[in-house]
């Protein structure tokens, strides 16, 4: 009897007596040909009692620094929020846990509602009438979408914003290159979108317009601008791109919609929505999109109906949009997705309800204005822009800036993201990227600034041989602190 | 002997005498109490002004709002959420959660999915803090625990496939599909030629060609022999130069190991292609059989699959990848690095991203941690001998069940589509079913919702007659499997006497059949707000 598993050696003989073979090594010997079968053990460590694994999975945690572990303000794509405990409870229901896809409906009409009233949350949220069920996160959700506009449209240029996350451009080139089509960067100008860039990269074969809101940089771009802008650009030269903008759902209690802003398509990260930052994953991605995209969104989409006795239910609905139906012409090859994280997100923004979610959103704005006029205070800071901020902003730095950080984290405050790293544009050495949640009370901003001064002026005491032209010399990819590089 | 002509409906309970779900009630007189709960969602409850949610109070000197974010930038009508306090929510989703079934309730033979047991010892190592709480930003000296931990599951995901060189990063099986059909196109693009087809066996998952028309590349079908492999005269005469690749799944859908897998790979190979590996299947054969020990390139795993994390209602799964060396370039970045520290101290662990020839990133950050955790949590409970048990037993079983159905008679009516033994999973047709019984694969499927039983996978492989793929795992019981054979031999019973009764089932689910034709032409996706 291995782990997990129940046959007996009465078991066993009764079924191999049934199937008429003498031996389990029998059943595979008739099926796999000799030269393909494996003839030594697997070499991997023996297996172990639950409370070794457990006592082993904990140690390697315990070697990972948390934002428990110190006082964080990294950010860039993934936040600290605060996660309610009414969402560990439910998520770790065996009812949402261990299902599969709701193939069967009368007997998955939870799952189904939740995907459901999730739609709706999301739909509200983005200012937008369809949203899917989820697709896996942030990046290659606009990925997915840029595949929409190339089904929609059929064109082959995807014109993209520089203030894009960089893995969000990355990820898009990787996919764009699958689906033929060509990404053209456009650059920032005073931490935004350069709106005239923006429109003279716009032709007539530009099938996506793409933008994020707030961009990496942490600036509100003007979401309804670049739309008008994009429309317009587009209709000059035949007709307009599908205009797509990535956005923080968090931000979007208080910004106004891109439904609104005219946008076409919004996606993003889920993960601020309730849910852990695991290293990265899983979260979830949201899709969200104007009523004539519908049938050509990817992924899992619930709808309603009634059984045969009249009673209200749902289902997975256009299916004939998905690869188990439609395979080689389907609107994605996306199956399995992350049913689970959007289950949180639901419950999250349900938590927040109507009111919190101003509030909160309120709260971040006040926080990040105050961060950002406390921090750029610093001798040997400056703000990398002026443009109105939410919840995260960047500094430039006159010092090396791998250096200041590894000061800052000696002393327990991570002070943020360092954007050349993740980025690996030259513009980006000495850039700071600053996250504040609302984790990071008045007092914590406060000591973030005590320390990153005094690493400032140490660095400043210190490096005056290789002073401030040295910023970025042992920044780049590769750096000995070994935050994120880039290919 | 066939029990089901001999034992009607009203004869001979006897041979279902343990039978824990005899007597399902076989018309819908009375409502259940989850019946008479009419669906109402969480934007239908609740009263203006209503919350759950405290915010933290505000500890900043108040800002000029105009200043801080002009009114042009602002939202003019609040997103219109639910208005509910905690209390509500909580029964609110407690209360619907009672309207799923669920792999930790019941038996759940769903083909091709895998719903083996989940352990609970891995949600809660995946939630202590040091992995739920770490940034994926953090420096590399502030998660060698994390890097560690993925560096030791792909080199554990590189001796179970045989293939030596793995990236973690594909959020799913798709994923994994359109991240190997990339590093083929960029294997075959860098040596200076542009193929364009894929061969895909019409047995072939959905995504196998929705992944490669994606992937810019052309799908081209294959024939299935009557062994229910590969058709090796329609491989030679397709396989030709301007062939990428060949996507196999192996224990195919129908649950079979194609015995001419050298074959395959000698004739794909030879064409310059590459041999792709869904890993769909996995579980029929770790420990056992290896896909580069077979010939193929590229693998993808499904961890929420044979390395059971949970599936979610949907989700996350997580899709790795393993290749061969020619093929290794071209893998997506990250992957997770290892040095060994010059003075015999601990090793260093970091991510890799400065490889030139790699396809580039397929999302944002490192790939589902979460459920790297907990599949790396089961690889080191069962250990190498234990995965290799966890194959044999899936295999055991599911050829038990086989054999078991046949014993009830229902061979007779769903016969198995192809061979005489199966892998871990087998496909039955429900043709004979149709024509004697007057039910369908469907009416099957939904009568066993009233036994308590998930169905097994229906309609597919396309290429079999009312197919019903069943996947029994090796977690449960010959009790389970035996319960299982009898609720099917039990239908077939009650549709030999009234085929209403399946017709118009289930009875006792919390909605009964639902009408998916008026859903998807006046589609309603979410609910109206006033």
């Amino acid at each position: 009897l291995s782990r997990y598993t129940a046959i007996t050696p009465a078991d066993l003989d009764a079924m191999l007596d049934a199937i008429g073979v003498g031996s389990v090594e029998e059943i595979f010997e008739r099926q796999i040909p000799g030269a393909v079968r494996l003839a030594r053990a697997l070499e991997l460590p023996d297996g172990q009692p639950e409370q070794d694994v457990h006592a082993h999975l904990s140690a390697l945690a315990a070697r990972n620094t948390s934002a428990e572990d110190e006082l964080s303000f990294l950010g860039a794509g993934m936040y600290d929020h605060y996660v309610p405990s009414l969402i560990d409870m439910l998520v770790e229901r065996s009812e949402f846990l261990t299902p599969y896809t709701p193939y069967q409906p009368e007997i998955s009409q939870g799952g189904l509602q939740v995907m459901f009233e999730y739609q709706t949350a999301i739909s509200e949220l983005t200012g937008l009438p369809v949203s899917n069920a989820s697709t896996y996160e942030g990046p290659s959700a606009v990925a997915a979408a840029a595949y929409l506009a190339k089904l929609h449209n059929g064109r082959s240029r995807i014109v993209a914003s520089a203030g894009l996350h960089p893995h969000t451009m990355q990820t898009l080139r990787t996919y764009a290159h699958g689906y033929e089509m060509d990404v053209v960067e456009v650059a920032l100008r005073d931490g935004l979108t350069d709106p005239d860039a923006w429109a003279a990269a716009i032709d007539g074969d530009t099938s996506a317009a793409i933008f994020a809101l707030p961009n990496f940089y942490g600036a509100v771009e003007d979401a309804a601008a670049l739309s008008a802008a994009a429309k317009a650009a587009g209709e000059d030269r035949g007709k307009a791109p599908v205009v797509i903008a990535q956005a923080d759902p968090i931000t979007l209690g208080i910004l106004a919609s891109p439904g609104e802003c005219g946008v076409d398509v919004c996606v993003g990260e889920g993960q601020p929505l309730g849910n852990r930052l695991d290293f990265g994953g899983p979260s979830f991605g949201f899709f969200a999109a104007r009523e004539e995209y519908l049938r050509r969104m990817p992924g899992r989409i619930a709808g309603e109906t009634v059984d045969i006795d009249g009673r209200r239910g749902f289902v997975l609905t256009l299916q004939t949009r998905e690869q188990h139906i439609r395979r080689e012409k389907a609107t994605s090859n996306i199956c399995t997705a992350q049913a689970l994280n959007a289950l949180a997100g639901v419950v999250y923004l349900t938590w927040l309800g109507r009111d919190g979610i101003v509030e909160l959103g309120e709260l971040l704005l006040a926080r990040t204005h105050y961060a950002r006029e406390r921090l750029a205070a610093i001798d040997g800071v400056q703000k990398l822009h002026e443009q109105p901020v939410v919840r995260e902003f960047a500094l430039r730095l006159d010092r090396d800036l791998d250096a200041v950080r590894r000061r800052c984290i000696a002393r327990g405050v991570n002070p943020g993201v360092d954007a050349h790293a993740l980025s690996g544009r030259e513009d980006d050495r000495g850039v700071l990227v600053v996250a504040i949640t609302e984790r990071r009370s008045r007092a914590e901003i406060d000591r973030l600034a005590d320390v990153l001064g005094a690493a400032i002026a140490a660095e400043r005491a210190d490096g005056d041989g290789d002073g401030g032209a040295s910023n970025g010399a042992s920044n780049g990819a590769g750096a000995s602190s070994g935050q994120a590089a880039v290919a | 002997m066939n029990e089901i002509d001999e034992n009607h409906l009203h004869a001979d309970p006897g041979i279902d005498g343990h039978h824990p779900h005899h007597g399902a009630p076989t018309s819908a007189a009375g409502a259940t109490p989850l019946q008479r709960e009419r669906a109402q969602t969480i934007f239908q409850k609740g009263a203006r002004g209503r919350r759950a949610f405290l915010c933290p109070s505000l500890d900043v000197p108040a800002a000029d709002a105009e200043q801080v974010l002009p009114t042009r930038f602002r939202r003019r009508e609040p997103a219109r959420l639910p208005e509910v306090s905690e209390p509500e929510i909580v029964r609110h989703y407690v209360g619907i959660s009672k309207r799923n079934f669920d792999l930790d309730s019941g038996f759940y033979p769903l083909g091709s999915c895998t719903m083996k047991h989940n352990p609970r010892l891995h949600e809660r190592v995946a939630a202590l803090p040091g992995h739920a709480r770490l940034h994926p930003l953090q420096d590399t000296d502030g998660s060698q625990g994390a890097l560690e931990l993925m560096w030791n599951l792909q080199e554990a995901l590189a001796e179970v496939s045989g293939l030596p060189h793995v990236s973690l990063q594909p959020s799913a099986g798709s994923h994994g599909e359109l991240a190997g059909v990339l590093v083929t196109r960029a294997y075959h693009e860098d040596r200076g030629e542009t193929r364009k087809k894929v061969l895909t066996p019409d047995t072939a998952h959905g995504t196998n060609p929705a992944t490669v028309t994606m992937a810019g590349l052309e799908v081209v079908k294959l024939a299935t022999n009557d062994d229910g492999g590969i058709d090796l005269d329609d491989l030679r005469a397709k396989a030709d130069e301007d062939v990428a690749c060949l996507m196999l799944t192996n224990p195919n859908t129908l649950g079979l190991f194609d015995p001419n897998i050298e074959q395959i790979a000698t004739i794909v190979h030879g064409v310059g292609a590459t041999l792709y590996y869904d890993g769909a299947n996995l579980n029929a054969v770790m420990g056992l059989s290896r896909p580069g020990d077979m010939g193929f390139d590229i693998v993808h795993f499904n961890l929420h699959k044979s390395f059971t994390q949970p599936h979610g209602g949907g989700g996350p799964g997580s899709g790795p990848i393993a290749v061969s060396e020619r093929v290794a370039p071209y893998l997506p970045v990250p992957v997770v690095k290892r040095e060994d520290a010059a003075d015999g101290g601990a090793p260093a662990f970091s991510l890799e991203h400065d490889r030139p020839k790699s396809i580039g990133r397929l999302r944002g950050f490192h790939g589902n941690y979460g459920c790297f955790v907990r599949s790396y949590a089961y690889i080191r409970s069962l250990g190498g001998d234990g995965l290799k048990d966890a194959s044999e037993v899936a295999v055991l079983n599911a050829n038990y069940l086989l054999a078991r159905l046949k014993q009830k008679g229902v061979a007779e009516y769903l016969p198995l589509a192809y061979g005489e033994l199966c892998m871990h999973e087998f496909v039955l047709s429900g043709g004979p079913m149709k024509k004697q019984l007057k039910i369908k694969t469907l009416d099957l499927a939904k009568r066993l919702l009233d036994f308590g039983f998930h169905p097994p996978t229906v309609y597919f492989p396309l290429l079999v007659d009312e197919a019903l793929m069943v996947e029994p795992t090796e977690t449960e019981t010959k009790e389970t499997l035996d319960a299982f054979a009898d609720a099917v031999a039990t239908i077939l019973r009650e549709a030999a006497a009234d085929p209403e009764i399946a017709l118009s089932a289930p009875y006792t689910t919390p909605v009964r059949r639902l009408d998916e034709v008026a859903a998807a032409k006046q589609p309603v996706i979410r609910e109206a707000l006033v």
